[in-house]
């Protein structure tokens, strides 16, 4: 939730020309008034991901944890997971998962976010509020949810799929194991994430949709423009930057979804883990802890998120979010 | 003749739209006042034929862990209030500064913010155990709670900013021709025009805080520590088949979250998209 931020667009009212006003110069008025802030982000964010880039060409484990010093093993730890099979498993697992995750998300969010634009306005609130519901669930209820949905004993779906005729669905649902096998784990998975991410997209599409001039529309239905054929010629070329937003935040949070996942696969279910599971894993996950390992696949994903949010900052840079 | 069937048909898809997306949270507090005989029965009812509140009682008077509830909500409410409360300070006073001062380094400053909201907890968690490892404050909620501010700050102030350039400037320069001082201006007609504002981003700040997970699990070893979601997690994660009071207790942690949140729905919306892609 804390990633919300690009929904928050222009400023209402906002200044377009800034007009010079030289007593509103002073020194270091906003100097101090951002010194708190840089600080915290300095300690908390910008040391950590220096010490994340230190400590994977390290050898950190019980004994640096009692204070001894760590000591340097080079590339070491590169090494080992680059010719790991287990990391590129992890790996495409991860991405694999993006891409399934990002495209249903906006599919589907976008669908909700035009259906809540076409309702009249006391219908169009009820949906909107029924979709928060899903945006407000904490991580890890919605992750028990789906695993109790999904579950072998008493589980909804199961119930549901062996209800429907075989021919459909084939037989013997009712104790199907969904956490299983990788592949059925991250479907329970992908479900369970869109859900909870489609609410934004709506969201953000509808006010994106709010903004767009009804006149254009009309003038779209008088030349006989289709839905599909205004969706694309007048509807994505307005919203785009907002869809290029969406796009990026969307990547960058189901590249690391973690809680979601440690709770339906937990750390005993190698198979399914995606990178930032694996890091953990290496970290925390046993009783010798190989922080030192744990870092190198931390900054792995770390370096890939980087790229993405380099793009991200860009789009933000050329929309003029940050003038 | 051809709107009526129209107009259902759009009604009938938000209707639907409406029932998947609260499906599953409905089903959750459903299944809470089960009885445990129609939790595993064969085929699952909609609603509880024999309502009852065991799973509660379980959950709340003890007996699925050593600790009481209460305590772990507690522990839960502090570390989400603090958060607010001192995330909201800080924020309030970057966003005065991004909003209505121009000085060097204010771009870098913006794009510090962005930057710092896509970096990945998951990767920073393993550092900033050994940093609070080493400052003494593991597995404690004043840790904690440090971590919380930091994540919260950045995309606090990225929501605040918007609408701290909301106030008319004239309405200060006003009450500075009125022989208002820089702080008076400030608390009469700054703090009360940008209030909603606040709200909005003091409930992101807050669900973030509550909802939080991987740090709370990392740092947190003693079980009076615990936060809702830990504790729920290591419920889950030790009694695989409690399905009743496990989703009693998803219920306690969920339902006042959700409640806040629509509580506040509207003014959240319009906050998030406040002016939104306007050209």
């Amino acid at each position: 939730m804390l990633d919300t931020a690009p929904a928050v667009r222009k400023a209402p009212g906002r200044r377009t020309s800034g007009r010079a006003r030289p007593r509103r110069r002073p020194r270091f008025g906003p100097y101090l008034l951002i010194a708190p802030t840089v600080a915290v982000i300095a300690v908390l964010m910008f040391w950590p991901m220096i010490q994340i880039g230190i400590m994977s060409f390290q050898k950190v484990g019980n004994r640096q944890l009692r204070g001894e010093p760590a000591e340097s093993v080079g590339t070491e730890n590169f090494e080992k997971i680059f010719n790991d099979p287990f990391f590129w498993q992890t790996l495409r697992h991860t991405v694999l998962f993006a891409v399934v995750a990002v495209s249903l998300t906006l599919v589907v969010g976008t669908l909700v976010g035009l259906l809540l634009n076409k309702l009249g306005k006391r219908m169009s609130s009820f949906v909107a509020g029924g979709v928060m519901v899903a945006w407000a669930t904490p991580p890890v209820t919605a992750a028990i949810i789906f695993s109790w949905l999904f579950g072998t004993t008493g589980g909804l779906v199961n119930w549901c799929l062996d209800l429907l005729p075989d021919f459909l669905v084939g037989g013997g649902w009712n104790d199907y194991n969904w956490f299983a096998t990788p592949l059925s784990t991250y479907t329970v998975l992908t479900v369970c994430v869109v859900w909870q991410a489609c609410p934004f997209v709506a969201v953000s599409v509808l006010a994106g949709l709010k903004s767009v001039p009804g006149e254009l529309y009309e003038a779209a239905r008088v030349d006989g423009s289709g839905p599909w054929r205004t969706f694309w010629s007048l509807t994505y070329p307005m919203l785009k930057p907002i869809f290029l937003v969406l796009v990026v935040m969307s990547i960058i949070w189901d590249f690391k979804v973690f809680t979601q996942l440690f709770i339906m696969a937990g750390m005993a279910n190698r198979d399914a883990f995606n990178l930032s599971l694996y890091g953990y894993s290496e970290a925390f996950g046993s009783l010798n802890p190989k922080l030192g390992m744990g870092s190198a696949i931390a900054l792995v994903l770390t370096l890939i998120l980087l790229v993405v949010t380099a793009l991200y900052v860009r789009v933000m840079v050329r929309q003029g979010e940050t003038r | 003749m051809r709107r009526l069937p129209r107009k259902l048909l759009l009604n009938g898809t938000g209707l639907l739209v409406f029932v998947i997306a609260v499906f599953p949270v409905f089903w959750m507090a459903s299944t809470a006042f089960k009885p445990n005989t129609e939790i595993f029965s064969t085929t699952p009812k909609p609603l509880p034929s024999h309502p009852t509140l065991e799973h509660f009682d379980l959950v709340l008077n003890g007996g699925i862990a050593e600790v009481s509830f209460w305590e772990y909500f507690r522990n839960s409410a502090i570390l989400a209030l603090v958060t607010v409360l001192v995330s909201g300070l800080l924020s309030l006073m970057a966003a005065v500064a991004v909003a209505r001062f121009r000085f060097r380094f204010r771009t870098t400053f913006l794009i510090m913010l962005l930057v710092v909201q896509m970096v990945p907890c998951e990767a920073l968690v393993i550092p900033l155990f050994l940093d609070l490892k080493q400052l003494d404050l593991l597995n404690s909620l004043a840790g904690l709670v440090i971590v919380y501010i930091g994540f919260a700050v950045p995309f606090a102030i990225w929501m605040l900013r918007g609408f701290v350039a909301a106030v008319p400037r004239e309405l200060e320069e006003a009450a500075a021709i009125d022989g208002a001082g820089p702080v008076r201006t400030f608390f009469r007609v700054m703090l009360p025009l940008v209030a909603p504002g606040l709200v909005a981003t003091s409930i992101f700040s807050f669900i973030t805080a509550w909802n939080e997970f991987i740090f709370a699990f990392t740092f947190l070893d003693d079980q009076t520590k615990y936060t809702l979601p830990i504790m729920l997690q290591f419920f889950f994660g030790r009694s695989g088949n409690a399905w009743g009071p496990i989703m009693a207790a998803s219920t306690l942690l969920t339902i006042p979250v959700i409640a806040f949140f629509l509580i506040v729905q509207r003014r959240m919306v319009s906050g998030l998209t406040a002016g939104a892609v306007k050209g």
